[in-house]
């Protein structure tokens, strides 16, 4: 972003790589497949690069208002500066908070998801998949995320994502409004349970083999690390495996 | 005469009584903050017609909804007929909208006699659902004791209200057939159910019998309205004003803390003569404590609350063996506003602040402290283990939003006891030294440098 603010440019979207996305070794493969996607159909997008900080999310869910306004603040006055209207993210969790819970801080932007973002390129014809790609007629599940799904009512773009690849969807009984949480959210993300009998992402991951589902389809870096380690803790991590939706596209298309 | 001299006095007690138990339940739910929420006329007057008029929530699980809707409808229509009891009471008149109404008489008495059968059957169902079929739901934890009981002398005095309209209607039915009583036309179900089983009685009887199921039908629906204000079955009445005063912003937005915001504009400088602010001498509160911390539509949803359990069992920390029953954050809720109003209304200065103790002269809810908490309710555990999945929002039928508490009671417990989950430290610290969640050496944009070189032929 920077870059473009010295040649006195505007780029046409700001990706918000997130932490996840930064810093989470599987996470970033999925901002690298993001990214490959943007430069292949020529989207002009720029990062904040070490400018960006956390949106405060966890840290405001958590119950911590002074850490999540420290960070949100600072981020907005980042944003400002580089007079930023437009971000796309691949994180739930940071749309979410940019979308929700920034304007009241008086930060106001047209946040929209990578599945969305990756379903009008489809839509737009400016992403082709190939036919008869690597998913024609495997079994994908698809993991509706809490802040993507049911908190912000999004569940037909990421779907749409995985018809285009002509693979063979099959829904978990506990799906878009019921879907269930894959017990990374409300900062759990960083504390063990609470006592109880299982863990959450267990319960969730059974649900999806139960499916028969060779592939797990996610659209958020949280999700995708509860659900991987759920397939580890199944021992089947060699027959299944958990994939961003960007990732699919990707190996589609050979990117 | 006497009846009717008996009927009013009554009539008169039991109005007087349940208005006064209202009252104070308007009193507790008014505890809570006194927050504006903005909402737009048409969006709740839609909410609350397709919502709550229209049970739209509840069909997402059609089995309990069908029965549910017999219940209700019947319960709308049946206010029609008890109208014209309380008239018919207090004149001493017999069905007295019937000479009225005419053809639509006859109409309205057949679709309550329809409904009061489908009624019957639904709550026969729910009795089994709730004792027999064992459905997990109700059977949680905080299912046990007065709530248990609850649920079930609901339902135990809803057949004693269908009974009494059986004994009223068939044996005026038997009546009407052998012309000793005005003629209304037919009843769907009393035309047939009344000479099965009052056939063989005298007029005699027959007038008693039909006395016997007026009284009985009048004097539970009294009891009932008393039961109320001290029951689950709150929601036959709330649902409606709780749908239509629920918020409409995001889901995903929490409610802004602008004393904190402030604060940090002012450390970051963004406000102007921030330095010139004086410092507040005692550290205020922030999140919430008790009740009085909540909003008054936090207090009106645990009024609401029906302990149906939906929001539970879609739970997922519920689901996977934890503490946490969303269902039992709003029981506690409302029970602590019970007992706060109950305390209040004992006017007794032992509950007064320690510091006022010496000036104050009445106890209000503003000089108010029993040295308990709403956190002798729900314990910290059951806060913890939230993920904010906002499954419970989603599934409640009548608005109710039990995430909203759960979030005021973690900031209470993270900035003004300095407390929570010591695991979210460092990553508090990381956010507010770095930037990150997490410690991570790297620079952020490592991961792009990693990839340029790994495509460097690109």
């Amino acid at each position: 972003m920077a870059q473009y603010s010295a040649e006195g440019k505007e780029p046409e979207i700001l990706f918000w790589v997130g932490c996840a996305g930064s810093f989470d070794s599987r996470a970033q493969k999925v901002t690298v497949a993001f990214c490959k996607i943007m430069n292949e159909v020529g989207i002009d997008f720029a990062i904040l690069g070490n400018e960006e900080t956390c949106t405060g999310d966890p840290a405001r869910r958590a119950g911590n208002e002074f850490v999540f306004q420290m960070s949100a603040l600072q981020n907005i006055e980042t944003l400002k500066m580089y007079n930023v209207k437009k971000i796309v993210t691949a994180c739930p969790h940071c749309f979410n908070t940019l979308k929700n819970d920034y304007p009241a801080l008086g930060g106001n932007y047209d946040v929209i998801h990578h599945t969305q973002l990756l379903q009008q390129l489809i839509n737009d014809g400016r992403i082709k998949m190939k036919e008869g790609g690597a998913f024609k007629g495997k079994k994908i599940t698809y993991h509706d995320s809490c802040y993507i799904g049911r908190v912000n009512g999004v569940y037909e773009a990421p779907r749409a994502v995985l018809e285009a690849l002509d693979g063979d969807l099959v829904e978990m009984k506990r799906c878009k409004t019921t879907g269930l949480c894959c017990g990374a959210g409300g900062a759990q993300m960083w504390k063990e349970d609470e006592p109880g009998d299982k863990r959450i992402n267990i319960e969730r991951t059974e649900e999806a083999l139960e499916t028969g589902a060779e592939i797990i389809a996610a659209n958020c870096p949280f999700c995708i690390t509860m659900m991987s380690d759920g397939v580890k803790a199944a021992e089947k991590q060699d027959s299944v495996m958990v994939y961003d939706l960007a990732e699919l596209i990707v190996n589609n298309n050979g990117l | 005469m006497i009846q009717q001299i008996l009927f009013v006095i009554i009539a008169a007690v039991a109005f007087g009584y349940a208005g006064k138990q209202f009252m104070k339940i308007r009193r507790n739910i008014l505890l809570g903050k006194d927050v504006d929420y903005e909402l737009d006329r048409g969006q709740s007057i839609k909410n609350t017609l397709l919502i709550a008029f229209g049970q739209k929530k509840m069909f997402k699980r059609w089995i309990p909804a069908i029965f549910h809707l017999f219940i209700y409808v019947a319960f709308l229509f049946t206010q029609i007929e008890l109208i014209e009891i309380l008239v018919d009471g207090i004149f001493g008149t017999h069905r007295f909208f019937a000479d009225f109404l005419g053809g639509l008489y006859t109409l309205i008495i057949n679709s309550i006699e329809i409904l009061s059968l489908l009624a019957f059957v639904a709550t026969l169902v729910f009795l089994a659902r709730r004792n027999l079929l064992k459905v997990p739901r109700f059977h949680k934890d905080e299912m046990t004791g007065w709530p248990k009981l609850d649920g079930n002398l609901i339902l135990y005095l809803e057949l004693l209200l269908l009974v009494g309209i059986c004994c009223m209607n068939g044996a005026d039915a038997v009546l009407q057939n052998r012309g000793l009583s005005h003629d209304i036309g037919t009843m769907a179900v009393s035309d047939t159910l009344g000479p099965a089983l009052f056939g063989g009685m005298s007029e005699g009887s027959l007038h008693l019998v039909e006395r016997f199921g007026w009284w009985l039908h009048i004097l539970v629906v009294f009891g009932f309205l008393n039961y109320l204000p001290k029951s689950k079955h709150l929601h036959i009445m709330l649902a409606f004003p709780n749908t239509y005063f629920a918020p409409q912003n995001s889901r995903g937005e929490m409610e802004n803390m602008p004393a904190i915001m402030n604060e940090v504009k002012g450390m970051m400088g963004l406000i102007e003569g921030a330095e010139e602010m004086p410092m507040e001498e005692e550290l205020p509160e922030f999140g919430t404590k008790d009740v009085m911390g909540l909003t008054w539509k936090n207090i009106l949803d645990a009024y609401t609350c029906t302990e149906c359990g939906r929001c539970t069992s879609v739970c997922p920390a519920n689901l996977t063996g934890k503490k946490l029953s969303p269902r039992k954050i709003l029981m506690d809720i409302r029970d602590r506003a019970t007992e706060i109003g109950d305390k209040l209304d004992s006017g007794d200065l032992q509950y007064v602040k320690e510091e006022l103790k010496a000036e104050a002269k009445t106890l209000t809810k503003d000089n108010f402290d029993d040295g308990k908490s709403l956190f002798d309710y729900i314990s910290r555990e059951e806060l913890h283990a939230c993920t904010t999945c906002n499954a419970c929002v989603e599934a409640c039928p009548v608005m109710i939003n039990p995430l909203e508490p759960i979030l005021k009671m973690r900031r209470y417990e993270i900035l003004t006891e300095s407390a929570g989950p010591s695991e979210w430290v460092p990553m508090f610290t990381s956010i507010e030294n770095t930037g990150a969640v997490w410690q991570i050496p790297d620079e952020r944009e490592q991961w792009a440098k990693d990839a340029m070189a790994e495509n460097s032929g690109e």
